[in-house]
């Protein structure tokens, strides 16, 4: 796997670098007094593109769009944006590599990177050792609190657990039996402990929880066990990744799994992107969970996904990972604005407490370098969007989970010197 | 009862996914001895055939059809991949027989080539490209005895492959323009949806089978069936177990080997096709999917001891039906009370993952014992 991983990687180097330099340009306003390069950092190739190359548009529109009004003005001298693309190759070590080269090599002073758990944590001991900065825009199991990773997705306490709070209290399935269905690696696991510990102070019961082996898409055991362990029905909570959650859906609504029947399946990976490849046949009653949904009917909302449309095409769709990264692209700006140098550690500081009009709503950096999100519980309806049934206020982010038994009575604050990464409360 | 119909069914929907897509491989790697690790690719373009006749019987001509495309996909499928099978024979693999490691990295580096194939080449060009071959490996053979022996031949078969290059040219751009799907290349994975009645369930004696899980199961039937007939009953079958047990005497008799190899890689090949079909209804479609069987079918193949059908056919029954008992830990409904510590085992592995751990090391432990798997090849031929 080794070799085909780097032939697979040269090669995508190698044509990004005619697709880079092709697209470099962008901005369309005239002078710039200087310029200042950035770094892009997922998967291109390899099993994680499908997703990951999505965020790579969104960046580089957030680029363009930056640059379009005159880039970023850094003491009254104003900077074109340009980006660096390096292609992850969906292989974790070469994270880590990639980012080696984007630090040392290239120099850049952020880099826009990152999907799976696994990659962040090949990453960080990187970060953390060359003092450098991560934006990382996915939502994800939290337990981890970094000086020098920026984390804009969901942490599960703005995502997961007013889901499960939904399904137990409000759904359809309401006081429904839970069973627990997820891909077998790191955030499912995390997560699924949390929403136990929350399904048992709701007073509610799990009744079972399978992981699916990645790459596996053999389905038959689980739906029997569903089937045993939920005879009339219930709550299916559904952490798979990708691929295998066409398996599982195609398969259980063979197996007569289907909302019609009593079963509700809440989703924290499926977004809109993911469902027009589903097929919205399979998922149509279904639920999902996120901060932003194409369907917000808000100004920002419509813009956002009008000028992801104009820019790459009208049959692309934008969801929950998308907003974060272009969230991420324009709070680096204004960090960077605001203390009026490019240095790692004044960004860093001028970082937190920074507030903006994000496409979901307002969002603003917290001391714990994760931000506080509106929460969006969605059915899945035919034409492969979500209907919005729920809308919390703003939800502070956890980075130390109050429901896992680990972390519970933990925060972190990276603005007092004297808390940091993790201190109890 | 209804508990063990389901158990029953649930082994035998898993096994024959299983079967069906090491069925090809079992006469390829079992009758002729080639470690073919693009078996899973063949699979995948298989499954990518499935995907690109659902999309053209769309079209409004064919339209009317629509729900009889995935009878259609099984016989292009079987024809697309077998296409594939024969020139991977012809240009690489016939160089190599007798050297198993040379093979492996070959195949490998081909399924390699494949799966980077589908991901930047646009499907309807793909498409193209397997109709040219096809006319270009067909067309010559279809010519007079008189024209194959002039002296011309040469030009007439350089010209068939013109005439095969401008079809498969056409018919690439004619799709491509009628179906803006197949026009752009992509690696992101697509879906096959099965006809609407194919979907949901059917009641059998009380208890409800999904429809996909039985029509995978009466496809993996037909191709036992019509493989085991063919390879006992027709002239061709007969060479190709002449050949396979003893290849220089079947020559001498005038067998011609060359044209075995071809037929029966060909036919190993078509079966991975078929099998793609069968998965395509499962998940998704994508230039990975087939790397998930490979593994799988190796198994099978030597667990059921290699160059055997029946072993196969069992081998893939018995892991399908122990996957279901070990992994939805079936044993504890059947046998309620049983001593704790025996429960918490059971338990324990009662998962997808810790289930595959199970089977994983009781086919090593059987192994250890019969090397050779459940059948092992009887007679001389084992000996060389």
């Amino acid at each position: 796997m080794r070799i085909s991983r780097r032939i697979l990687a040269g090669l995508a180097t190698a044509s990004l670098a005619v697709t880079a330099t092709s697209c470099g340009g962008g901005g369309t306003s005239g002078s710039f007094d200087d310029t200042v390069t950035v770094g892009i950092l997922h998967s291109l190739s390899g099993t994680m593109a499908i997703s990951e190359s999505t965020l790579v548009d969104t960046e580089k529109m957030a680029i363009e769009e930056i640059n379009a009004a005159g880039g970023v003005t850094v003491g009254g001298k104003s900077y074109k944006i340009e980006y660096i693309v390096e292609d992850g190759a969906s292989d974790w070590p070469t994270f880590a590599e990639k980012s080696k080269k984007l630090i040392d090599q290239d120099g850049v002073p952020v880099v826009f990177g990152g999907w799976t758990s696994a990659s962040r944590k090949a990453m960080l001991p990187v970060y953390e050792s060359k003092d450098a900065f991560l934006y990382y825009p996915i939502q994800y199991e939290a337990q981890e609190c970094s000086n020098n990773i920026f984390y804009t997705g969901a942490t599960p306490n703005q995502q997961s657990e007013p889901a499960t709070d939904f399904m137990y209290k409000r759904s359809p399935a309401a006081g429904g039996d839970f069973f627990l269905v997820g891909s077998d690696y790191v955030f499912p696991r995390t997560s699924n402990t949390i929403t136990k510990a929350q399904v048992k102070q709701l007073g509610g019961k799990v009744v079972g929880e399978d992981y699916l082996p990645l790459g596996n898409t053999e389905v038959a055991p689980i739906i029997s066990k569903i089937k045993k362990a939920l005879p009339e029905g219930g709550i299916i909570i559904n952490t798979l990744n990708g691929d295998q959650n066409v398996a599982f859906f195609k398969q259980i609504q063979d197996a007569g799994i289907t909302p019609s029947s009593g079963y509700y399946v809440m989703n924290y990976s499926i977004a809109e992107e993911e469902i027009s490849t589903i097929g919205p046949e399979f998922l149509e009653g279904h639920y999902g969970a996120w901060n932003y949904m194409m369907s917000i009917d808000t100004p920002a909302s419509k813009k956002f996904a009008a000028s992801f449309k104009k820019r790459w095409g009208a049959d692309r769709v934008v969801a929950d990972p998308q907003e974060s990264a272009y969230n991420m692209v324009y709070l680096w700006k204004q960090a960077v604005e605001d203390a009026g140098t490019f240095d790692d550690n004044a960004v860093r500081e001028a970082l937190v407490g920074q507030k903006f009009d994000a496409p979901q709503g307002p969002v603003e950096v917290m001391p714990n370098h994760h931000l506080s999100q509106t929460v969006r519980i969605g059915e899945i309806n035919a034409e492969g969007g979500f209907t919005i049934l729920e809308e919390t206020g703003v939800v502070l982010p956890q980075a130390w989970n109050q429901k896992h038994p680990s972390s519970k009575g933990f925060a972190c604050d990276w603005t007092d010197p004297s808390k940091g990464e993790k201190y109890k409360l | 009862m209804e508990l063990l119909l389901d158990s029953l069914f649930n082994g035998v929907a898993i096994g024959s996914v299983l079967l069906v897509a090491a069925l090809g491989l079992a006469i390829v790697f079992g009758l002729m001895g080639v470690i073919n690790l693009a078996h899973g690719e063949l699979m995948m373009l298989g499954a990518y055939t499935t995907y690109v006749t659902q999309l053209i019987f769309k079209l409004p001509i064919l339209k009317p059809f629509y729900n009889s495309y995935i009878i259609v996909s099984i016989f292009l499928a079987f024809i697309v991949s077998g296409i594939v099978g024969i020139l991977l024979e012809k240009t690489i693999i016939r160089k190599l027989y007798g050297s198993p490691l040379e093979t492996l990295l070959a195949t490998w580096g081909v399924s390699l080539i494949l799966q980077q194939f589908v991901r930047s080449v646009p499907l309807a060009y793909g498409t193209g490209l397997v109709i040219s071959l096809l006319i270009g490996l067909f067309l010559p053979t279809t010519f007079t005895s008189k024209i194959k022996e002039s002296i011309n031949f040469k030009y007439f078969k350089f010209s068939a492959w013109i005439f095969a290059a401008l079809t498969g040219v056409l018919t690439g751009s004619l799709i491509s323009s009628s179906v803006s799907k197949l026009s752009r290349a992509s690696a992101r994975n697509v879906d096959v949806t099965a006809p609407s009645w194919m979907r949901g369930q059917v009641e059998i004696i009380g208890t409800a089978f999904p429809k996909t899980r039985l029509m995978i199961i009466v496809i993996t039937l037909i191709s036992v069936i019509a493989i085991t007939l063919f390879l006992n009953q027709s002239a061709w079958g007969m060479r190709i177990r002449a050949v396979t047990q003893n290849r220089q005497m079947s020559d001498c008799l005038g067998i011609s080997t060359e044209k075995v190899d071809i037929i029966t890689f060909g036919i190993g090949s078509g079966l991975a096709g078929v099998a793609g079909v069968a998965v395509s209804l499962l998940g998704s479609v994508g230039p990975n999917v087939g790397g998930n069987y490979i593994v799988g079918c190796f198994m099978v193949v030597v667990l059921g001891g290699v160059g055997n059908l029946l072993g196969t056919v069992l081998a893939s029954f018995g892991i399908g039906i122990m996957t279901d008992l070990i992994g939805a830990g079936r044993l504890l409904s059947i046998w309620p009370d049983m001593p704790l510590p025996l429960s918490n085992t059971i338990n324990f592995f009662a998962t997808t993952s810790m289930a595959r751990v199970m089977i994983f090391a009781l086919i090593v432990i059987f192994l250890q014992f019969k090397p050779t798997g459940l059948f092992p090849q009887k007679g001389r031929m084992v000996e060389n």
